[in-house]
């Protein structure tokens, strides 16, 4: 529980019988960039522009609810932002994140919509709140900002008393 | 969130038969400031658009601003019908990235709270929705019992509604001497009340004709849409967070997760009533087991000394002194910590860059998901129904919004 590994290939090797990861090397070899390990939590870093197919993958092997996404901004570290998805599975009762990270000179991923409807409003909110797109998104709108703000209030760079 | 003049969704109807209808932002039965953008052909529902951020306060970003202790009291304000739930959340996910260990009587003890917030929540949901359909009496019934809870929280944190009594690394305070029989006693009459209400609704045949075969939502559409807690148990799917992947030393309570496959409001109804009455079992568990022993972890640099010590031991004054000017130091990491709450996962996704202040924090809020399933659950039925689906996911804004 306490051991923390962010080895990639030591994790990988670790946790080989872990479902995920089984079928994310097997029908997606190249996919996950970085693995961690630590705390009890596993984090796959998939690459940026296998984020549907990954998901795909780790649905039909088990993985059969989304519980979350969200955006981490690692401003003024590159690649800046970090999208964090959280996976569930129900039968296996264990838990998975995808990280996926995005530059921000093109701050933009492929929407998992269409693997989970339940990604709709998370991703607006990615969207809204720091401006990262989402491809395929079918209402790619602002969700807690007026329509007409400016600025995306959660990345690190922005003004807490508005932009003057 | 829209400006209402330049509406951001398509408020023209797609059709000549077809009208718009905006539902909110201050319709009663919104339950808050939830706008929905209704499309409706006669009395049916064609589409319907929820638009939300009217309460959207940045407490995300507020909390990247505070120590870590400091965010326990903003985790209040954004469910605050289960202000404990939050509480509980977050201390969790913390003291998951402290890697703390927390003594047996702090967990029973938010076993026992994080009970009665189940209870006062869904109290505060059986009155609302039940005024929603038009039994105006249950509200009344409601509210008599969770002013009871509500007393029982002031006497134990000294507030009403927001109590951030749990903290990182335990409770706040010892509970009152006189706290643990009062609690009793109020668990002791509960199901006799919980009965009452019964006899008001269950066999109601108005209340049945409104809720029965009403906002159906099935079993993949409900996994599909990320529903959690009672409506996802509604259609089918036995799931809880208790149960299933138990946090808080819940491995040790023995309970029943009511499911049911009607995937109807009704359905939603039914379970929230029995999941009502297992809470009192739990909690009444929580009583007759409740051990000894400290309420905090021992963890001087994370958790403020007691008040006679911070008086008496210049090491404590010290202390006392660092964690509230300096905060405390968490290793770096995230993590994601999910509880069961009233109205189903709660998550928080805290990540520390190893400084005394989160450097992000984020709530994964069961109805900001559950919300999604609105338009499932209405289109193609009338008005009217819209408002008993609204009021069988218990939405509340603060935690949607946030």
């Amino acid at each position: 529980m306490t051991e923390t590994d962010e080895n990639k290939d030591a994790v990988l090797a670790a946790h080989a019988d872990h479902r995920a990861i089984a079928a994310l090397t097997q029908n997606l070899p190249g996919a996950i960039q970085n693995a961690k390990y630590d705390r009890g939590e596993l984090t796959l870093t998939i690459a940026r522009e296998s984020i549907i197919a990954a998901c795909r993958t780790v649905q039909a092997a088990g993985y059969n609810f989304l519980a979350d996404v969200t955006c981490v901004d690692w401003y003024p570290i590159q690649p800046r932002f970090q999208v964090s998805y959280h996976i569930l599975s129900h039968a296996l009762h264990q838990r998975l994140r995808f990280a996926v990270l995005v530059e921000e000179g093109d701050p933009s991923v492929d929407s998992i919509t269409g693997v989970w409807p339940a990604a709709n409003f998370y991703e607006r909110e990615i969207f809204d709140l720091f401006g990262v797109r989402f491809g395929g998104h079918p209402n790619l709108r602002r969700i807690m900002m007026p329509e007409d703000y400016r600025g995306n209030p959660l990345r690190k760079d922005f003004p807490v008393e508005g932009y003057r | 969130m829209g400006n209402l003049m330049t509406a951001p969704i398509a408020v023209d109807s797609t059709e000549d038969r077809t009208m718009i209808l905006n539902m909110g932002p201050q319709h009663p039965s919104t339950h808050g400031v939830l706008r929905l953008v209704l499309e409706i052909d006669g009395e049916v529902v064609v589409r319907v658009s929820p638009d939300i951020g009217f309460l959207h306060t940045g407490i995300e970003k507020t909390c990247e601003a505070k120590f870590y202790q400091q965010v326990v009291p903003l985790t209040d304000r954004l469910d605050y019908c289960s202000p404990m739930h939050n509480n509980l959340c977050y201390c969790l996910a913390v003291e998951k990235l402290l890697q703390l260990e927390i003594p047996e009587r702090a967990q029973w003890m938010r076993v026992l709270l994080s009970e009665l917030t189940r209870l006062n929540s869904h109290l505060i949901w059986l009155g609302t929705h039940a005024m929603d359909i038009g039994a105006l009496t249950v509200f009344l019934y409601c509210f008599r019992e969770r002013e009871q809870i509500l007393r029982l929280f002031d006497d134990l944190a000294g507030q009403r509604m927001m109590m951030s009594y749990i903290r990182i690394g335990g409770l706040a305070l010892e509970p009152p001497l006189d706290f643990f029989p009062r609690v009793r006693a109020f668990l002791k009459t509960l199901p006799e009340k919980i009965d009452e209400y019964e006899n008001l609704l269950t066999g109601n045949p108005i209340f049945i004709n409104r809720l029965k075969g009403v906002g159906l939502l099935s079993r993949e559409d409900a996994i599909a849409l990320g529903v959690t807690g009672p409506p996802l148990r509604a259609s089918g799917v036995d799931w809880d967070l208790r149960r299933d992947m138990p946090y808080s030393g819940y491995e040790k309570f023995q309970f029943r997760v009511p499911v049911s496959t009607d995937c109807d409001v009704w359905a939603r109804y039914v379970l929230r009533v029995q999941e009502m009455r297992e809470a009192v079992k739990i909690a009444n568990q929580a009583l007759d087991g409740m051990p000894e022993g400290p309420i905090k972890a021992n963890a001087p640099k994370i958790v403020l000394p007691d008040r006679e010590a911070m008086k008496t031991q210049m090491e404590a004054l010290i202390h006392h002194f660092k964690i509230v000017t300096e905060g405390f130091g968490v290793p770096a990491g995230e993590v994601y910590q999910a509880i069961e709450s009233s109205r189903g996962e709660m998550g928080y996704y805290v990540v520390s860059d190893g400084t005394a202040k989160p450097y992000r924090v984020h709530m994964r809020n069961p109805t900001f998901a559950t919300l999604q399933a609105i338009e499932k659950m209405c289109v193609g039925r009338l008005i009217a129904d819209v408002v008993a689906a609204i009021g069988s996911i218990d939405i509340v804004l603060g935690e949607i919004d946030r």
